[in-house]
């Protein structure tokens, strides 16, 4: 089993148990989810009972178990956004991709997570796909920003 | 770099900057806080820089990024000093006239202006603006000053004289009486005050104790923390040195969100330049007063927010609330004396020993005192952060500062406080903003999400929309809020589906305030006062859901059909096409029409449709 990039998380981070909400953010850095075996070595080598670890996991919003997709849609979910529309949006976006929140697309393409607020509320509603941005949506805006997404995804495994 | 170990070396550094500053004619502020880097600054900021270096200006123009400047809907904002000229919605392709015309002959580009809401006219300078006129700001203002990445700009503002003060001139007892005469209460939503709570921790047993910020601002709506802690890191970092002194703490931790990325950059990079100029670590100013502070980033669960649970988290464990028989004061972190305050209570915390107890108490009401920071938001015209006296009416808040209305329907509710906040309508408006007045009323100030609502909001879908949000977020570890709010959230799904009953309503109401009674912690404590509130100030809505079947705002969809006005349609096609679930059919130039069965009540048709035809019924 390849532990070399746990060691150099646990490096920065420190091996004291307290530490493992901060490794497992790192975890999930590197590997965009939670692997189970991670989990393992991380319980022995932070000293922590291997159920608290997926406990942990579990608890907190921010992690998944699950691989996700190449590309991660955030969507807004907060009060202001609620009231300029996000809910019709979300069913929209989640119609027209097949999937739950928290779930990714069968190709692997999209992961469509919820979030309760990014504080940008000014701008609502707001979802952010793989980091960027995108303010004042609209369930048509975002359709033919996923399109865009897909139709780029297209074009780079054509070049390869 | 050099240490700063005197008042002197710290004044020295605040000349010299000021001074650097002074050889540019102009300083161009540009936001670059999340807000407008949603709306694309980052582009706005590397055009501005090629240009200048293009014409040669980088020596007589300065550009300052900073942090959030409040006017979110506006953005990307740009301000030019000294003149104070306040551009808003800049693009990239608007830089190269700004540099020609403005910043090189002082002209002022008409259509970069802000039009105001209200009458209509272009507004030339920021400070002539309706929404920063009527504020108050003391800890936002800063925000616009400086560059939070770089520390100097926060010394030329007199940072860190607060943090020299107290370690050369006052007690640990004068910091605490200062900070309770001045009357500060948390800003976080409990509205405990801040002296007394320093004052339990110094006198605790215990050693070491702890500081700890909480930056895990996880109400939706409210984005107060996240703007502070981005634009203004030294502020929270000074206000919680001078806290650590007076507790006696030698640790400090910052419990921030993870969804706040650059929050959590801002404030590694204000600790890393406080260290180097010897402001934090050991032996701070030559005294024997040693402090650190650690980032520690949330998992994402709303309940951190609550001190128990978030010490919890900050020991790596499950954020579970426990009991507060025994304060958090007296066995917090790793059991030990722990001060926990949120990052607008800690900014405040300078300027109060700055300036003085009185100084403070001079704003705000008899019992709640000082400024605070809201977040407007919803649908009203002017979006943004706002920083008013406490005791400012919410009238004054939703249409002097916030302009009105940003769709002319008219403002029927402002939810106040978060998920534990509530309702309250227009007939309440005048009330003013303090803890004890919301309270009253059946919300709270809570930590200053205020979120508009007009007509078209729904007020059993918004009271449903927190119960949702609390039940999810609950961490189930007791029996009335675990399951309390389960039964609650059946029950108002089903009036918003037209199969409420009254009978029903009443046991929503015996169930809620039972939750209220029987909670463990604050989250399920105040859980029900969005239903409360609602029920209270919106009960005809209630009664049009249960007794008439009937959404009259037009938003729970199983009460609601879409159809196309024959006589607005032109026929364009353009619904047909946007429509993804094939509902609508018809021939071109022709009337559309929509089925039922096979509609989803997504509203993309409404979106795309420019003649207005298609009607909610």
């Amino acid at each position: 089993m390849h532990t070399e990039k746990l060691d150099n998380i646990l490096e920065t981070t420190g091996k004291s148990s307290s530490e493992l909400i901060e490794v497992l953010q790192e975890v999930q850095k590197t590997y965009n989810y939670l692997p189970e075996d991670i989990l393992r070595n991380v319980s022995e080598k932070l000293e922590v009972p291997l159920i608290e670890v997926f406990r942990v996991a579990n608890f907190y919003k921010a992690f998944t178990l699950k691989p996700r997709g190449e590309h991660i849609l955030t969507v807004c979910m907060g009060t202001a956004c609620h009231v300029r529309g996000a809910p019709k949006f979300l069913d929209e976006v989640l119609g027209q991709l097949g999937i739950k929140p928290g779930e990714t697309t069968e190709d692997g393409e999209f992961t469509v997570e919820t979030v309760n607020c990014l504080g940008a509320c000014a701008l609502g509603p707001v979802v952010v796909l793989d980091g960027k941005y995108y303010d004042h949506m609209t369930a048509g805006k975002l359709r033919v920003l996923i399109q865009k997404y897909r139709n780029k995804s297209c074009k780079e495994s054509k070049k390869q | 770099m050099n240490t700063i170990t005197s008042m002197k070396s710290l004044k020295e550094l605040s000349e010299r900057t000021k001074k650097d500053n002074q050889k540019y004619s102009k300083i161009v502020t540009l936001c670059a806080g999340t807000g407008c880097q949603a709306s694309g600054c980052s582009s706005i900021i590397t055009s501005l820089h090629e240009e200048l270096k293009h014409k040669g200006l980088t020596e007589k123009i300065k550009i300052r990024t900073t942090g959030c400047h409040g006017f979110c809907e506006q953005g990307p904002l740009m301000v030019i000093e000294p003149e104070n000229i306040f551009y808003s919605f800049v693009k990239p392709k608007d830089i190269p006239e700004i540099v020609s015309e403005t910043l090189s002959k002082d002209k002022i580009i008409e259509r970069l202006l802000y039009t105001d809401a209200t009458s209509g006219k272009k507004i030339t300078y920021e400070r002539d603006i309706s929404f920063y006129k009527s504020q108050n700001r003391t800890v936002l203002e800063q925000n616009k000053l400086i560059d939070p990445c770089n520390i100097n700009d926060y010394i030329a503002q007199g940072g860190y004289s607060a943090l020299v003060k107290v370690l050369t001139k006052m007690s640990p007892e004068e910091i605490i009486q200062e900070i309770k005469e001045s009357g500060l209460r948390g800003r976080g939503g409990g509205g405990f005050p801040t002296g007394k709570k320093w004052e339990y921790c110094r006198n605790a047993e215990g050693s070491p104790k702890y500081v700890i910020c909480n930056a895990d601002e996880g109400d939706p709506g409210a984005y107060m923390d996240r703007s502070v802690l981005e634009g203004n890191p030294h502020a929270v970092i000074e206000g919680m040195l001078i806290g650590a002194f007076a507790i006696g703490a030698k640790h400090g931790y910052i419990y921030v969100r993870n969804e706040y990325p650059l929050a959590v950059k801002h404030s590694k990079i204000a600790i890393q330049q406080a260290e180097e100029l010897g402001l934090l670590g050991k032996n701070i100013f030559g005294t024997n007063f040693s402090f650190d502070i650690k980032i520690v980033r949330g998992g994402g669960a709303f309940i951190c927010g609550e001190s128990t649970a978030l010490m919890a988290s900050l020991e790596g464990k499950v954020g579970e609330p426990r009991p507060k028989d025994i304060h958090t004061t007296d066995k917090g972190f790793n059991d030990l004396p722990s001060n926990l305050n949120n990052v607008e209570t800690w900014a405040n915390v300078p300027f109060i020993i700055k300036n003085g107890a009185s100084w403070f108490a001079s704003k705000g009401t008899a019992k709640s005192k000082g400024t605070k920071i809201f977040a407007l938001t919803g649908q009203i015209k002017n979006t943004g952060l706002i920083e008013v006296p406490m005791g400012t009416s919410l009238r004054k808040i939703i249409y002097d500062i916030g302009g009105g209305s940003a769709t002319g329907k008219r403002i029927k509710a402002v939810q106040t406080g978060g998920p534990s906040g509530g309702c309250l309508p227009e007939e309440l408006f005048d009330l003013p903003v303090d803890f004890e007045a919301l309270a009253e009323a059946g919300s709270m100030v809570g930590s200053g999400g205020m979120v508009v609502m007009d007509e078209s909001t729904c007020m059993v879908d918004v009271a449903k929309y927190f119960l949702k949000f609390l039940l999810d977020e609950s961490c189930g570890k007791c029996v009335p809020c675990r399951v309390g709010l389960s039964r609650m959230l059946e029950i108002i799904d089903d009036i918003t589906k037209g199969k409420g009953t009254e009978e029903k309503m009443e046991l929503l109401k015996e169930t809620a305030e039972t939750v209220s009674i029987a909670s463990l912690c604050a989250l399920g404590k105040t859980a029900p006062n969005p239903i409360l509130s609602t029920i209270k100030y919106f009960q005809s809505e209630y009664e049009a859901h249960i007794k008439d079947k009937r959404c009259p705002a037009g938003v729970c969809r199983e009460l609601i059909h879409y159809s196309i006005d024959e006589d607005k349609c032109t026929g364009c096609g353009s619904c047909l096409k946007a429509c993804p679930h094939g509902a609508i059919s018809g021939e071109k130039k022709k009337s559309y029409r929509i089925d039922d069965d096979q509609c989803e009540k997504c509203g993309i048709c409404k979106e795309v449709c420019k003649f207005n035809a298609i009607t909610i019924s």
